[in-house]
């Protein structure tokens, strides 16, 4: 297996980009990507995207030739990967297993999801197909209800509390305050969450991330390549991911993600690290539950502790263990089949130092944790700075 | 006639309006209304309930309280005013959700508040012509009524389910002569697609229910050559407090007969129910021996009346159920703009 | 949801039918036709739950899924089955402020949402406050 190697990255702006179609934003994103690296679109064997529901959101189905034409790449291979919100991490599997493999060298690892052209209601009930549709959705299932499943059932065992919760969205709206490229740029308090309005309590309104419309591309090479097309190449040290039952009845536990420390663990092994290693992290904080959640699987404190090394700061830009400093699904938005791409290109961008206000300083190591639905699929990345 | 009751179940919604809230909303003057209805409160269905979950529930406590194989009942027979569809049986729900399904037949009947005693009629029938082994009545209803209509202090939800069988160990009690009284009496309807009834106003009095409630138990005391010295206790069809008390003076029987099961005062007209929800109050408390007179009434009109006389078998699994009054006494208050909500009086 | 796909489920969906693996005496609900455990060795029978259990969790849906906008605010939860199986389902004739997670509850018959005003009822189980004696079981 070859050694491989993330040489570009680019993305969209994140937000209600009421202008722009979902072809243009994954042409957009692999435009500024290639321009990044300089890799002129002749070399390009192969394109994952990830995309969760293009169907739904625009109905449009069979996107990966849209894409492949639109983006002038015919006729290389081009294929569309789902796994719910998890559907850019595992694209970037798939296409990190393409390079690994030797079948292609330059690989496009791709994610967009175009969520504005429907009303509100169409495009969360499209998120519910994330669940399963005859136990879960067909009893008034919505993906906030089965998160808050978990919120309440972590709050009755480890004393989890609102205000813990509160603090992972302060945090990630002011590391968006940072980034350029996030949908909500604005500070918020504990306080503001505490009284926004309930969505499906204990969860509110601030505690759940937006719907957004955006784009995300890497661009991976073999590493020993890597240095034809950057100066900083970041190294794809590990890979994990693992499924889990569909539906949250079905699980063993309500308050970890089995998917989530399978793939952690499989990723860890690969990467010969383990969780102390790690310089920062982007998780799947879709809803401020899921962050607390994710840190714990992840290793990076122990079972239950997530909300009070959260409110400790221990997870703060310049904290023990920074988490999320894109702003995380919460403030730099969640279009959801782009996500894990566009958590790749935060990992990366930070590990190049290029992180300008919200850098994290010395930053060797970062780790990317993506989920699918509520916890049926996760996939876990780890980078090296690689030099 | 060989036939009696081997089970029967009950079911009331636990949402309560008072005379008060409804009378507030429209100026009315709530001691008036009742003192002229003998009404307190009514029964309201929650946002999930209709006639066929009502009558789902009532089914499975007699399929509980007769304790049989719910395969050996081969009809089941809906009887309501409010059936949650047009076309497509109610009846083929019940029979689903409580395990008889596929070898039985069953059919919905309408025949304003008195469909489910008609339903007990069929089952007698055919459980006596050993077309079956038991059949299944039920009676029903989730009852409308224009907003500021008189009816809207009592139009109610509730539904009993009463299992009829062959006298035997079982029996609860028997089924000792039926008698019907029905003329064309339109005292009360609703067209085809019109969400609520129209009525006569005191026309539903004098010739409708009093003259077939009337003619009905007269009928049957003549054919059982009985008088209503003979019986402990009395159920008239309770669309208020009055009529049926009304009723009884005019056929001589007691206050004290009737009132052990007067519920109408605490839940309202639970039409297609009403008759049936008294008479499994009079059951709940009976003893071998006892002998009860029932008289449904329906609008359009008819009246069916039954002579029953407890057995032993009151005596078995009484404890496999809730009693009528425990549903009586399980009540959440709501508001009128609540009540507007679950009536679905609301337009979007 | 298509008719067929309601209909299919009906017995699932009315009287809570799942399956229980006759090797390892596992029960499933909602069914399944392979035993996580056993899988090729596994023989699963259906098998009717009795629809009494406790709350493992629950929330308090204010933002509804799409047709259950007359239900709002409705209490969703998961609730552990005497058998064995946990379940998704709402809690109905509830005060959403009262429930609590160990609650015991039993199953009920209950209108779960309609396809439209004049499309098909969908019926099936919800879960409410226990009452003794059981009104179902």
């Amino acid at each position: 297996m070859r050694e491989v190697a993330i040489v570009g990255v680019g993305l969209t702006k994140f937000g209600e980009l009421w202008e722009t179609s979902l072809r243009q934003l994954i042409v957009e994103a692999g435009l500024r990507a290639l321009e990044d690296c300089g890799v002129d679109g002749k070399e390009i064997d192969a394109m994952y995207v990830g995309n969760m529901s293009a169907g739904q959101f625009v109905r449009q189905e069979h996107i990966s030739s849209l894409i492949a034409d639109h983006a002038g790449l015919v006729p290389i291979p081009c294929t569309r990967v789902e796994a719910a919100c998890a559907s850019g991490g595992v694209a970037l599997r798939q296409a990190f297993i393409a390079v690994a493999s030797g079948i292609h060298d330059i690989v496009v690892a791709g994610g967009v999801e175009k969520m504005t052209d429907t009303l509100t209601g169409q495009t969360t009930g499209a998120l519910a197909t994330a669940a399963d549709q005859e136990w879960e959705a067909y009893i008034g299932s919505t993906f906030p209800a089965l998160y808050a499943l978990m919120a309440r059932r972590h709050m009755h065992e480890y004393g989890t509390t609102e205000e813990q919760m509160a603090e992972v969205a302060v945090k990630n709206h002011h590391n968006a305050c940072l980034n350029p490229y996030a949908q909500y740029r604005r500070e918020i308090t504990v306080e503001d969450v505490l009284n926004s309005p309930p969505v499906t309590l204990p969860l509110k309104l601030l505690d759940c991330s937006p719907i957004t419309d955006g784009g995300a591309c890497v661009i991976l090479a073999p590493a020993d390549r890597a240095r034809e097309f950057t100066d900083t190449p970041i190294i794809i040290k590990g890979t994990g991911q693992a499924s889990d039952a569909l539906s949250l009845h079905d699980r063993s536990t309500l308050t970890s993600l089995r998917a989530a420390v399978h793939a952690a663990d499989e990723a860890y092994k690969m990467a010969g690290i383990g969780p102390k290693d790690i310089d920062l992290a982007e998780v799947h904080d879709c809803f401020t539950i899921a962050e607390i959640m994710a840190i714990e699987d992840l290793g990076f404190c122990k079972k239950g502790e997530g909300g009070k090394i959260t409110e400790e700061g221990e997870t703060a830009l310049d904290g023990r263990i920074p988490i999320n400093t894109s702003g995380g699904l919460k403030g730099k938005g969640h279009p959801v089949g782009a996500t894990g791409i566009a958590q790749t290109v935060e990992i990366v961008t930070q590990l190049r130092g290029e992180a300008g206000k919200r850098q994290v300083s010395g930053a060797e190591i970062g780790l990317a944790h993506n989920i699918g639905g509520s916890g049926g699929t996760c996939v876990v990345h780890i980078f090296q700075r690689g030099d | 006639m060989d036939v009696g009751i081997v089970g029967y179940g009950v079911y009331i919604p636990q949402y309560r309006i008072k005379v008060e809230e409804i009378a507030k909303v429209w100026g009315a003057d709530p001691e008036q209304i009742k003192r002229g209805l003998m009404v307190e409160e009514k029964s309201v269905p929650g946002p999930d309930e209709d006639t066929a979950t009502i009558a789902v529930e009532a089914a499975r406590a007699a399929v509980r309280r007769a304790n049989i194989d719910p395969r050996e009942i081969g009809a089941i027979y809906v009887g309501s005013e409010s059936h949650p569809y047009a076309v497509k049986p109610t009846a083929t729900i019940v029979a689903e959700a409580v395990g008889a399904t596929p070898d039985l037949t069953a059919a919905d009947y309408e025949f304003a508040c008195k469909a489910g005693t008609a339903g007990i009629q069929t089952c007698m029938g055919m459980v006596e012509a050993g077309m079956i082994e038991y059949g299944m009545a039920v009676g029903a209803d989730t009852a409308q009524s224009a907003p500021g209509d008189a009816l809207e202090y009592t139009a109610a939800a509730g539904g009993a389910a009463f299992i009829v069988g062959r006298n035997g160990k079982r029996t609860i009690a028997s089924i000792d002569g039926t008698y019907s009284y029905t003329t064309d009496t339109p005292d009360f309807w609703r067209r085809e697609m019109r969400p609520y009834p129209k009525h006569g106003g005191r026309f539903t009095g004098e010739p409708a229910y009093f003259r077939h409630i009337i003619s009905a138990a007269k009928g049957l005391l003549q054919q059982l050559k009985l008088t209503p010295e003979d019986f402990t206790y009395a159920v008239f069809h309770q669309p208020n407090g009055k009529f049926p008390l009304k009723a009884a003076k005019i056929l001589g029987f007691s206050k004290e007969q009737v009132l052990p099961g007067l519920v109408v005062t605490k839940i309202g007209n639970t039409y297609s129910g009403s008759t049936l929800i008294g008479l499994a109050l009079i059951l709940d408390n009976a003893r071998p021996g006892d002998r009860i007179l029932a008289v449904s009434y329906g609008s359009g009109a008819g009246s069916d009346a039954f002579s029953l006389t407890v057995q032993d078998g009151i005596n078995n699994n009484g404890d496999a159920t809730l009693k009528v009054m425990d549903y009586v006494n399980r009540k959440e208050y709501i508001d009128y703009g609540t009540y507007a909500k679950l009536r679905r009086l609301l337009v979007r | 949801m298509a008719v067929p796909r309601f209909w299919r489920e009906i017995p699932n969906r009315y009287n809570l039918i799942g399956t229980k693996c006759g090797n390892c005496n596992t029960v499933f609900f909602p069914p399944r036709s392979v035993c996580p455990k056993c899988r090729r060795m596994g023989k699963l029978e259906p098998y009717k739950l009795r629809g009494r259990g406790k709350i493992v969790s629950y929330c308090t849906v204010h933002v509804p899924a799409d047709g259950f906008e007359d239900a709002v605010p409705y209490v969703l939860a998961i609730v552990e089955l005497e058998e064995g199986p946990r379940i998704t389902a709402q809690i109905t004739d509830c005060n959403p402020d009262s429930v609590k997670i160990g609650d015991e509850v039993e199953v009920t018959f209950r209108q779960i949402r309609e396809e439209s005003q004049d499309g098909l009822i969908y019926y099936g189980y919800k879960f409410k406050p226990v009452s003794n004696p059981p009104s179902e079981g």
